[in-house]
C-alpha cells in the first residue's frame, strides 16, 4: 500500500515538476511521438456445418486481439513500448496468449558509429538461417529478444553486431533458465565502401559471417521411449554459424548463405544427435522489361529454438522460409507450403516479362507475363548404423550427403500470370496454377493419412474504373482436384470509392466435396472506411483458413463464422 | 514496470508542454539501414529529392493491392516526374522468402521507381506502419505531410494533387 502511495505521490510531483524542468532546460524540445494500434474483435457464431460449437469456442463468443505501440524520439534517443491485450485471443491464436501486458519495450541510442538497444529488439543476420527475430501480428508470431544489442559501424562499409538476450514466450517471464540464453555476433563487409579503389568498380561484393549460440541448462533429460526411460546427455551450448556473400555485376546478382549447426537433440527432430546444414543460393538477372530469378535451398536438421522441448512455432532463433511462391488469391493459397526444417531440398525459378506499350506484343497499353516453377523434395536419408533405424531417438539419427535429393515430392507449383491493361478503364490479371501438395508431410500427419493432392487452379481478376474514383473489381476462381475436399469455385465483387470506402462480397463454394453434406458456401460480406492512416472495417460470414486480401489490405484469417471488426491506426 | 509508467507519464506531460509544435509530425525520417535492390547498403536519410516532394510507398511482392497501386502509378509516373519533379521510393518489406524476387519483379514490370529493401521491417517499424500498402508524402523539407493506408483506384490522383499543392507552396491539412 505504501509503495503505491509513494508511486502516486511521485507521479503527482513529476506532473508538476516535469513541465518546469522541461521549460527551464528545453531538453525535450524537438521530440516526436509516433505509434500505431490495431484491434481485431470478433463475435463468433456456432456453425454445425463446419463443426464450430460452443465448446470449440470455449463458451467465449466475443474475443479480441489488440495492441498499441508508442515510440518517442528525441535526437539520437528513441524509447518505445507496445501494450498487448488478448481477451481472450481470437480463434486460431494460441490460448497461451490470453492476457494483457507490455511484452515489448526498449531504449535505443544511435549515431553514425554506434547503435545500442536495451530491452526488446528485432534483428536479422544475413538471410536469417542463423538468427532472425521478428513480429507478425496477424499470425500471432513474436520471437523478439529481450536483452542488449550493440551495432558498431567503425568505418564505412563495416558493420559489427552483437546480441545477447532471451526470447519472448507468450507471457511467461524468463527466470531460472526456463529457456535458453541466446548470444550472437555478426560481421558484414561491403568491400566497395571499404576500399576506395573499388568505389566505382562494376563488381560489387558484400561478405558476411555470423556465430550464434544458445545456452539451455539441463545436461541430462529422461525421455520415455518404447516403454523405457532413455537418459539422454544433452549439449547445453548449441551453436549455429556460417557465412554469406552477395556478388553484383551489372544486371546480375548472386547471393548465397551457408549455415552449420552442431548436434541439437530436440523434440522436433526426435532427439537425434546430428549436425545440421543449410544452404540458400539465388542468382538473378534483370533489366527493364525482363527479370529472371533462380534459387535453391538445402535444409538438413536445421530447426533451432531456444527451448529444445517446444514444438510449436515459438522460440525460433533462425528463419527458414520457403522458396515457393507465396500466393494470396483465396483458392491459390488453399495449399500453401511451409519449410520442413528436418530436411528438404528445393529449387525455384521465376521469369517476369514486360512488353512495353507501343511494342508488338505490348499493344497500346503494355502487357506483363510472369511464370514460376518450384519443387521441394525430401532429402536422402540412410540409417546411421546397421543396428539403428532412420530417426531413432538418442542415436546420430541418419546419414545424409550434401544435396542428396530424396524421392518424396513435398510440393510442386507451376504457375503463370498475365497482367493486361485493355484500355484506360479496364484491366485484368489472369492466372493458371498447377500444384502438387504432400499433405501428410506438410501438415505433419502419419504417412498415408491423406496422401498427395494434385490441384489445378484458374483465376480471372478484372477491374473496371467506372469513374476516376469508382472501381468495380471481380474475381472468378476455380480449383479442380480429385483429392482432399474436391473442387471449389469462388467469386468476389468489390466496389471501391477513392479514397475512403470499400464494400465487397465473396463466396467460396466447395461444390465438389465427396461428402454432399460438406458442399458448403463460405460467404463473406465486408465493408470498410479509410481516413488517412486510420481504417475501420468489418466482415461478416464464414471464413476458410488462409491469407485474404480485401479492399486493399492483406491479412491472415483462421476458419471461423461470425462478425469481425478491425481497427488500425498509426500516427 | 513502474519506471516505465513514470517515463511514459513524463513523455506525455512534456508532450503537452510542447503542444504548440506538433510532436506527431515526422520532421525528418528516422535513420534506418536499408538495402538497394542490388543488395547494396542504403540509409533512409538518403531518401531526398533536391527540395522537391517525395512519396514513400511500403509494399511487398505478395501484396496484390500494393502491386496494383504501384502499377497504376507506374503508368503515369513519367508524366508526374516531368510535371512536378516528384520522386517515389517504393520500400519493399519482402523478407528473405521473397526479397530476391523484388528486383526481377520491378524490372520485369518495367517500374521506374527507386526500390529499396527492408527485409526485417526495420524501416516499417520505425515509421509505425501496420497493414500495407501504406503511403507517405514528404514535402521539400523532408517533413511527412500526409499518410494513407490501403489503396483504391483513384487514390493516386489525390496524391499527385497534393504534390501539386506542395509545389505551389500550399500546406496540406
Amino acid at each position: 500500500m505504501n509503495r503505491r502511495l509513494y508511486c502516486f505521490l511521485g507521479a503527482i510531483s513529476l506532473m508538476f515538476l516535469a513541465p518546469l524542468m522541461v521549460k527551464s532546460q528545453d531538453v525535450l524540445k524537438g521530440g516526436e511521438v509516433h505509434g500505431s494500434m490495431q484491434a481485431d474483435a470478433s463475435y463468433y457464431l456456432t456453425d454445425s456445418k463446419t463443426g464450430i460449437t460452443d465448446s470449440t469456442l470455449a463458451g467465449q463468443l466475443i474475443r479480441m486481439n489488440a495492441f498499441t505501440e508508442v515510440n518517442y524520439t528525441l535526437g539520437n534517443f528513441t524509447a518505445g513500448m507496445r501494450f498487448e491485450a488478448y481477451l481472450p485471443p481470437l480463434i486460431g491464436y494460441d490460448a497461451q496468449y490470453n492476457g494483457v501486458g507490455a511484452p515489448y519495450w526498449y531504449v535505443n541510442y544511435k549515431n553514425d558509429y554506434i547503435d545500442v538497444t536495451a530491452g526488446n529488439f528485432y534483428e536479422q543476420f544475413g538471410y536469417g538461417m542463423m538468427l532472425r527475430t521478428y513480429q507478425e501480428w496477424t499470425l500471432g508470431f513474436d520471437n523478439s529478444l529481450r536483452g542488449l544489442r550493440v551495432k558498431v559501424m567503425p568505418v564505412k562499409g563495416v558493420t559489427f553486431k552483437g546480441v545477447y538476450g532471451v526470447q519472448r514466450y507468450y507471457w511467461e517471464p524468463y527466470k531460472d533458465y526456463n529457456r535458453g540464453i541466446v548470444k550472437g555476433f555478426d560481421a558484414d563487409f561491403y568491400l566497395n565502401d571499404i576500399f576506395t579503389s573499388l568505389k566505382d568498380a562494376k563488381v560489387k561484393l558484400t561478405l558476411g559471417g555470423s556465430f550464434v549460440s544458445n545456452y539451455q541448462r539441463g545436461a541430462t533429460k529422461d525421455i520415455p521411449s518404447n516403454g523405457q526411460i532413455l537418459a539422454l546427455k544433452l549439449p547445453e551450448n548449441v551453436s549455429n554459424y556460417g557465412g554469406r556473400f552477395n556478388l553484383n555485376i551489372g544486371d546480375f546478382n548472386w547471393f548465397t548463405e551457408y549455415a552449420h549447426k552442431i548436434n541439437d537433440p530436440t523434440a522436433l527432430n526426435n532427439y537425434i544427435y546430428k549436425n545440421g546444414d543449410g544452404l540458400f543460393t539465388n542468382l538473378s538477372y534483370s533489366k527493364p522489361g525482363l527479370g529472371i530469378s533462380v534459387m535453391s535451398k538445402w535444409i538438413d536438421n536445421m530447426s533451432y529454438k531456444s527451448d529444445r522441448s517446444v514444438t510449436n512455432n515459438m522460440l525460433c532463433i533462425n528463419y527458414l522460409p520457403s522458396i515457393t511462391k507465396e500466393h494470396t488469391y483465396a483458392l491459390a493459397s488453399m495449399y500453401p507450403y511451409s519449410t520442413q526444417p528436418n530436411g528438404e531440398v528445393g529449387i525455384s525459378g521465376t521469369v517476369t516479362l514486360h512488353f512495353f506499350k507501343d511494342s508488338p506484343l505490348g499493344g497500346k497499353t503494355g502487357l506483363s507475363v510472369a511464370g514460376n516453377f518450384s519443387q521441394v523434395n525430401g532429402i536422402k536419408k540412410a540409417p546411421s548404423s546397421d543396428t539403428t533405424y532412420i530417426g531413432q531417438i538418442g542415436t546420430p539419427g541418419y546419414a545424409s550427403s550434401f544435396y542428396g535429393v530424396g524421392s518424396d515430392v513435398y510440393y510442386q507449383d507451376a504457375n503463370l500470370e498475365v497482367t493486361k491493361k485493355f484500355n484506360k478503364k479496364w484491366k485484368g490479371i489472369f492466372s493458371y496454377l498447377y500444384q502438387t501438395y504432400n499433405k501428410d508431410v506438410v501438415e505433419s500427419h502419419a504417412p498415408g493419412t491423406y496422401g498427395t493432392i494434385y490441384a489445378q487452379i484458374g483465376i480471372a481478376d478484372v477491374a473496371w474504373n467506372i469513374t476516376t474514383k469508382h472501381t468495380l473489381r471481380w474475381e472468378a476462381q476455380g480449383l479442380w482436384t480429385k483429392q482432399d475436399k474436391g473442387n471449389w469455385a469462388a467469386g468476389l465483387v468489390e466496389f471501391t470509392i477513392s479514397p475512403a470506402w470499400f464494400i465487397s462480397v465473396m463466396d467460396q463454394y466447395n461444390y465438389g466435396n465427396n461428402d454432399a453434406g460438406q458442399r458448403l458456401n463460405y460467404y463473406t460480406l465486408s465493408a470498410g472506411y479509410t481516413n488517412h492512416s486510420s481504417r475501420i472495417s468489418f466482415s461478416y460470414g464464414r471464413q476458410r483458413e488462409g491469407i485474404i486480401c480485401v479492399g486493399g489490405v492483406c491479412r491472415y484469417v483462421p476458419a471461423t463464422n461470425g462478425l469481425t471488426l478491425t481497427l488500425t491506426s498509426s500516427f | 514496470m513502474k519506471i516505465i509508467r513514470l517515463l511514459l507519464l513524463l513523455i506525455l506531460i512534456s508532450s503537452y508542454s510542447y503542444a504548440q509544435e506538433n510532436i506527431f509530425t515526422y520532421k525528418k525520417l528516422p535513420t534506418v539501414k536499408l538495402k538497394t535492390v542490388k543488395g547494396l547498403p542504403f540509409t533512409s536519410d538518403s531518401i531526398v529529392n533536391n527540395g522537391k516532394p517525395v512519396i514513400i510507398s511500403f509494399w511487398a511482392t505478395w501484396c496484390k493491392p500494393c502491386v496494383r497501386e504501384l502499377s497504376t502509378i507506374a503508368d503515369v509516373y513519367d508524366d508526374w516526374v516531368k510535371e512536378t519533379g516528384v520522386k517515389l521510393y517504393a520500400v519493399s518489406v519482402d523478407d528473405s522468402r521473397s526479397m530476391t524476387l523484388v528486383a526481377p519483379m520491378v524490372n520485369g514490370k518495367g517500374w521506374d521507381f527507386t526500390v529499396l529493401l527492408d527485409p526485417n521491417s526495420d524501416f516499417k517499424r520505425a515509421m509505425n506502419v501496420g497493414p500495407i500498402p501504406h503511403t507517405f508524402l514528404l514535402n521539400g523539407k523532408g517533413e511527412v505531410v500526409f499518410q494513407h493506408t490501403s489503396f483504391a483506384e483513384g487514390d493516386e490522383l489525390n496524391l499527385i494533387e497534393m504534390v501539386r499543392k506542395l509545389n505551389r507552396g500550399e500546406t496540406i491539412k
